[in-house]
């Protein structure tokens, strides 16, 4: 295989990891080509010391998971700096760890406008949404953006907001879980989906918020510690100079390219090409879109929201946020100099490679190659490990949210008009993590083959699009109606999925159409759908003249003074 | 909440100070963020050579200074809204819950 197309070939991989695919790059890009390599022993054991100790974590935590409220919050007691780490934690998935890396591996400047597009949400939920949510909420970002509002309509938007993202954020998670713990691991697919999933219905069934947080922390604190020792270890191989460890890659780039009978120019080119912007943006409205996909899809995220109300008041909720910003910006940094480690060390390393030049056991084995580079074979073990936790940790932390707007949102408000009690909202809340965890397992399994590539990208398109519209003008615009933000919310919510389906990612590459077949031709629906949501929500609500609509304005001024100072807010657990 | 109470943190002047330098400090800043992120991607929409161009005589780009720069600045910008809201948003609103709950 030549240089140009196996590069092509990795960073289409990773672009199929964000979802941000488009049809001609994307087909059979997915992580569906990975082999099963060899059973890893050292990984294994590694992992198995992990689950044991997440097990005894979950035993702790479910002596103190008596109500609904610590099923929900874990009582409403982490620290802003805890919460911060369990932030991190769920946003640092397998996805952004393997994936980041091996984009900045196969090209370099790339990688980093990916990266820097996952963190540019974190100020915008600091500045205005991270203290007025905590002030207001209990549970879920329904009890926010149904603050004034009457409760059934919002409460079932909100709740069908959650599950679809979801719903396409646990696939994703699954299938990549299963392809990446193959790869890592040498099991079969249906077993590490099976485990994936067993484990998390553990964790949330018994320990419920509590160990879900403390899973994620040792997680994201293993991940920060396994990635900054690689970046150091890289650097300290070019004497701590990032212009030596450029330098290196961009000569060994450009050696790669001209043994495939490049001209000398054309190749130190090639090679200096992978200091600059490529062609991951080709169209600027594709560029913006996504770039609103990723800054305010962050914001509307149910199981991110979700943590806002595990700390106990405004000035910690504030606190976690600029925790969780500060340690998801230093991971990219160290993911940018990983994947430049790569490129010297395991690109070229032949035992790493197989006989046409790919990266052994597939293209997002960049890291995991570097970790055996510069650590060995237990450092290897200790990474492989590590992905393996980010994934049963982040899949946890889904399940929750999605349990939480069933028992929470649908039965306890909706059905039950408020008036559940505690334990039978936790019992409603533990079947559905049940059923959760079933469904979970079932669509990994049967999503095995399929192209998933676009179902990241669909999630955070559509938390953009419905939830943030609908909780950022809930709390902020004084003339926001229920049917405003309903019907608002629903129109972005079906935009969003609406035109991804016919976008090329899905109409061509998944759903076989002809090329050049697909109705909307930009990468993200975000722009477009998003903009449809805040609309929907103003006209609807401008035009909304019925009793509703006075009780609902007639509430801004309490929920905006409880939003503001905090009076009235219950503490997270004293509810 | 009783109107009563809402009636009374409206009135106080605190109240109207934490609100108003709170609300046009968060919007200056986000605007501040987008500024800076919306202007990294259209540079890389469509200025690309502007990014590719080397700084020295090494293989160092103006890139790559501009991208860390931008992560540095989100990391930056969060800390100093966090700065100022724990201190001075937080001793107005002590003094509003005082005023109003005694």
């Amino acid at each position: 295989m030549n240089f140009k197309s196996d590069h092509m070939r990795r960073l289409l991989t990773l672009l199929a990891l964000f979802g941000v695919s488009a049809a001609a790059w994307s087909a059979g890009a997915d992580l569906g080509q990975s082999e099963k390599q060899a059973t890893n022993w050292t990984a294994i054991g590694m992992f198995a010391a992990f689950v044991v100790a997440t097990l005894f974590i979950t035993k702790w935590a479910a002596s103190k998971t008596k109500s609904a409220a610590d099923f929900y919050t874990g009582g409403g007691g982490i620290t802003g700096f805890q919460n911060g780490l369990a932030i991190a934690g769920d946003y640092m998935s397998a996805a952004s760890f393997l994936g980041i890396s091996a984009a900045v591996m196969a090209s370099g400047f790339d990688g980093l406008i990916f990266s820097i597009g996952f963190l540019v949400g974190w100020p915008v939920i600091t500045f205005l949404m991270a203290e007025r949510l905590r002030n207001l909420g209990k549970f879920t970002f329904a009890d926010v953006a149904a603050f004034r509002f009457k409760q059934a309509p919002v409460r079932i938007f909100a709740a069908s907001g959650t599950l679809v993202v979801v719903a396409f954020y646990l696939i994703a998670q699954m299938v990549g879980a299963g392809q990446l713990i193959k790869l890592l691991f040498g099991l079969e697919y249906w077993i590490a989906v099976v485990i994936v999933g067993s484990l998390m219905m553990i964790y949330v069934l018994f320990g419920g918020m509590t160990a879900t947080t403390w899973v994620q922390i040792i997680k994201a604190c293993l991940l920060l510690g396994g990635a900054s020792f690689m970046a150091i270890m890289v650097l300290w191989n070019f004497g701590f100079s990032p212009e030596a460890m450029f330098a290196q890659a961009v000569k060994i780039k450009a050696d790669l390219a001209s043994s495939t009978g490049k001209t000398a120019e054309e190749a130190a080119k090639l090679g200096q090409s992978i200091m600059g912007p490529g062609n991951f943006v080709k169209d600027p409205i594709s560029a913006i879109s996504f770039g609103m996909a990723l800054m305010f899809g962050t914001a509307g995220l149910p199981h991110i929201l979700m943590r806002f109300f595990t700390v106990p008041s405004a000035k910690e909720a504030r606190k976690s946020v600029m925790w969780a910003t500060g340690w998801i910006g230093y991971f990219y940094l160290l993911t940018f100099i990983i994947g430049f480690g790569a490129i010297s060390f395991v690109l070229t390393n032949p035992s790493f490679l197989d006989a046409k030049g790919g990266l052994l056991g597939g293209n997002n084995m960049a890291a995991i190659h570097l970790a055996n580079a510069v650590g060995g074979n237990v450092f290897l073990g200790f990474i492989s490990a590590v992905a393996f936790a980010t994934i049963v940790a982040v899949v946890a932390g889904l399940t929750l949210s999605g349990a939480s707007a069933v028992s929470h949102d649908l039965y306890a408000t909706v059905i039950k008009k408020g008036k559940a009690d505690s334990a039978s909202e936790l019992r409603i809340s533990k079947i559905t993590t049940l059923v959760l965890g079933v469904i979970a397992v079932v669509l990994g399994i049967a999503f095995e083959k399929q192209n998933i590539a676009f179902m990241v990208s669909l999630a955070f398109a559509i938390a953009a699009s419905a939830n943030f519209p609908v909780l950022f003008m809930s709390v902020l615009w004084k003339d926001c109606t229920t049917r405003g933000a309903v019907i608002g919310g629903f129109m972005g919510l079906i935009s969003s999925v609406a035109l991804t389906v016919v976008s090329p990612s899905v109409w061509e590459a998944t759903l076989g159409n002809p090329k050049g077949s697909a109705l909307f031709p930009y990468a993200s629906p975000a722009l477009f759908s998003m903009t449809l949501g805040f609309l929907g929500i103003w006209l609807f609500s401008i035009l909304d003249n019925s009793k509703q609509a006075q009780i609902d304005r007639a509430g801004f001024l309490a929920q905006q003074v409880r939003s503001e100072t905090g009076i009235g807010a219950a503490g997270a657990s004293g509810h | 909440m009783d109107d009563d109470l809402v009636q009374r943190i409206v009135k106080n002047p605190k109240y109207q100070e934490l609100k108003a330098k709170r609300t046009s400090y968060g919007w200056w800043l986000t605007l501040a963020m987008m500024v800076v992120y919306y202007g990294f991607i259209l540079l890389v929409a469509f200025n690309k050579p502007f990014l590719s161009q080397r700084l020295g005589e090494g293989v160092m780009t103006v890139g790559i200074p501009i991208g860390f720069g931008v992560i540095i600045f989100t990391i930056l910008i969060t800390a100093i809204y966090v700065k100022r809201a724990n201190k001075e948003f937080d001793d107005l609103t002590a003094e509003v819950t005082k005023a109003v709950l005694k």
